[in-house]
C-alpha cells in the first residue's frame, strides 16, 4: 500500500467534512505551502512529525559512471528531512524484513 | 515555518472555511502520514517527494560515557526523498 494525495483528500472529505473539491485543494495547498517556504529559504518545522531543512552543498568532483570521465557535481541546495522523536519511535519497532521501497 | 504558521497560511487560502477546519486538516494529514509509515506503508506525493522506511540491522554499539558495549536492536528509520519539482524549486543555482 502507498499513501497518496487521493487518500489524504478522501480522509479530509470523510473526517473534516470538507467537500470533495475543498479536500483535494486543501491537500494540494498543504504541500504547496511547504514547497513555497523551502523555495524561499525557510525551513519547515512540523512538531510531532519532523523538520524539513535546507543544506547548501559545495561543488565536488564526480564521474560519469559509463565513460569514467571526470565531471564536477555543481554546488546545490538540497532539502533534508529529520523525523521527530515521536515519528522515529512509532516506526522503530516494525517487524518487517528489508527496506520498504 | 512552523505548524501553526502553516495552518494560518492555509486558513487564508480558504476564506470560505472556518479557521478550525485548516487546523483539523493539517492534523489529520500529519496523523495519517505517521499512521501510514507505522503500518510499513510508503507515502508518495507527486512533485513533493516520497517517504519510506529504511532498515537498520542490529549492531553492537558503545555507551559513549562508560565505554560499555551495548546491543542495539534492528530498527526502521523514516527516510524522505525530495521529488523533482521540490528539488528544482529549492535549488536556484540550476535554473
Amino acid at each position: 500500500m502507498t499513501l497518496t494525495k487521493a487518500e489524504l483528500a478522501d480522509l479530509l472529505f470523510e473526517k473534516v467534512g470538507l467537500n470533495k473539491r475543498e479536500a483535494k485543494d486543501m491537500v494540494e495547498a498543504f504541500f504547496e505551502e511547504v514547497r513555497t517556504a523551502l523555495e524561499t529559504g525557510d525551513s519547515v518545522k512540523l512538531s510531532g512529525f519532523g523538520n524539513f531543512q535546507l543544506r547548501d552543498k559545495p561543488q565536488r568532483p564526480g564521474r560519469n559512471p559509463k565513460t569514467g570521465e571526470e565531471i564536477p557535481i555543481t554546488a546545490r541546495r538540497v532539502v533534508t528531512f529529520h523525523a521527530s522523536q515521536k515519528l522515529k519511535a512509532t516506526v522503530e519497532d516494525l517487524k518487517l524484513h528489508g527496506d520498504v521501497q | 515555518m512552523t505548524k501553526s504558521e502553516l495552518i494560518a497560511r492555509l486558513a487564508t487560502r480558504f476564506p470560505q472555511l472556518v479557521a478550525k477546519d485548516a487546523d483539523f486538516a493539517v492534523k489529520m494529514i500529519l496523523d495519517e502520514m505517521t499512521a501510514a509509515l507505522s503500518r510499513g506503508d510508503r507515502i508518495e506525493i507527486r512533485g513533493f517527494g516520497s517517504f519510506a522506511l529504511n532498515y537498520r540491522p542490529p549492531r553492537t554499539g558503545r555507551n559513549p560515557k562508560s565505554g560499555d558495549k551495548v546491543q542495539v536492536p534492528a530498527k526502521y528509520v523514516p527516510h524522505f526523498k525530495a521529488g523533482k519539482e521540490l528539488r528544482e524549486r529549492v535549488d536556484h543555482s540550476n535554473g
